[in-house]
């Protein structure tokens, strides 16, 4: 019963950045890069292969299965 | 000098220096070799956000893209559908139109995959992008590059991070002589001596990267780099003297005594 019970906690298993986690509240792009403090002026999303527009992040919903990468500039040459 | 600006696509930069920001020991470090070298166009790569480390310190916190333009590389890419995604995705975090393609064929060599690199150009150009292509010191690939439509074109001196400076100077003249866009010479410049050379010979601009970020004194390194480039385009702007296979005196010999 406890299994049960916390499966209906999860709103969604996704995959950020190559990491597999377990979302407990609804989220959208915009609430999950609060989440883990990103400034969304400095980084890139692609939800399941496609590049999400900066202006989307609030009306696109993260859902269950949904494989997402976020980056950002780092040094290089 | 003061009309000598180099012209870009359709950006004009101060400095015919363009200076990569990976292998410093810091961000701080970094900022200070860029400020240092005067170049004001900066490589930077397209990597994941670590979500895990919230508090990491960001490039961008250290070189303001608003002051210093970022050139997007797409560096660790082995294939044209992998460098196109990294683009795109930096082209969607700011903007950024002129990038630099760098489709790897070869891990140990670091050596382009010009076939890969050809197609993806292709792509890139009828997507808008202004491309500045990495690629091999082969003059007929830079001729078909320049031909797809790219921006720059950007042989290699020597391997990337070899800091062996320039093994074909053949070639590159090669290319030099051929090009109607500018000729940036990208990867394997070891010290400022070697930009000097690539400056004379008539190029457009470097790239440099680990021979400032690896030598003992990054930012001192970055400075001579700053006045190796300038004495190189000011050589080439001045035009050498002939070189001759005898002697020919500097002191007149008229009412010699």
């Amino acid at each position: 019963m406890k299994v049960g019970i916390l499966n209906i906690l999860i709103m969604a298993k996704i995959q950020l950045n190559g990491k597999k986690l377990e979302l407990k509240k609804k989220h959208s792009i915009l609430t999950l890069l609060k989440k883990y403090k990103m400034d969304s002026k400095k980084i890139a999303v692609e939800l399941n292969g496609k590049i999400i527009n900066h202006n989307k992040y609030k009306l696109t919903k993260v859902k269950d299965k949904d494989i997402i990468e976020i980056v950002h500039f780092i040094g290089g040459g | 000098m003061k009309n000598d600006a180099f012209r870009v696509g359709n950006k004009i930069l101060k400095s015919r220096l363009i200076v990569g920001t990976g292998k410093y020991k810091s961000f701080k470090e970094t900022a200070k070799a860029i400020k240092a070298s005067g170049a004001d166009m900066v490589t930077v790569a397209v990597r994941r956000v670590n979500i895990l480390d919230k508090k990491k310190p960001l490039l961008t916190d250290f070189i303001d893209p608003k002051k210093i333009k970022y050139l997007p590389n797409t560096a660790g890419c082995f294939n044209s559908e992998e460098a196109l995604r990294t683009l795109r995705l930096a082209r969607e975090m700011g903007g950024w139109k002129m990038v630099k393609l760098e489709v790897l064929g070869d891990k140990k060599t670091l050596y382009p995959n010009m076939i890969e690199t050809l197609k993806a150009t292709k792509i890139l150009v009828k997507e808008g992008f202004k491309v500045l292509v990495y690629c091999s010191d082969d003059p007929l690939l830079a001729r078909e590059l320049e031909h797809l439509g790219a921006t720059a074109i950007m042989p290699l001196a020597s391997p990337i991070g070899s800091g062996l400076g320039i093994q074909n100077k053949i070639n590159l003249s090669l290319i030099i002589k051929n090009a109607k866009v500018p000729i940036i010479v990208d990867a394997g410049i070891g010290t400022s001596s070697d930009a000097t050379i690539a400056m004379e010979m008539g190029c457009d601009a470097v790239l440099v990267n680990s021979a400032i970020a690896k030598a003992n004194n990054p930012i001192l390194m970055a400075e001579a780099f700053k006045n190796s480039v300038i004495a190189g385009r000011q050589t080439f702007l001045a035009g050498r003297m002939q070189k001759l296979f005898y002697a020919d005196a500097s002191s007149p010999t008229k009412g010699l005594i």
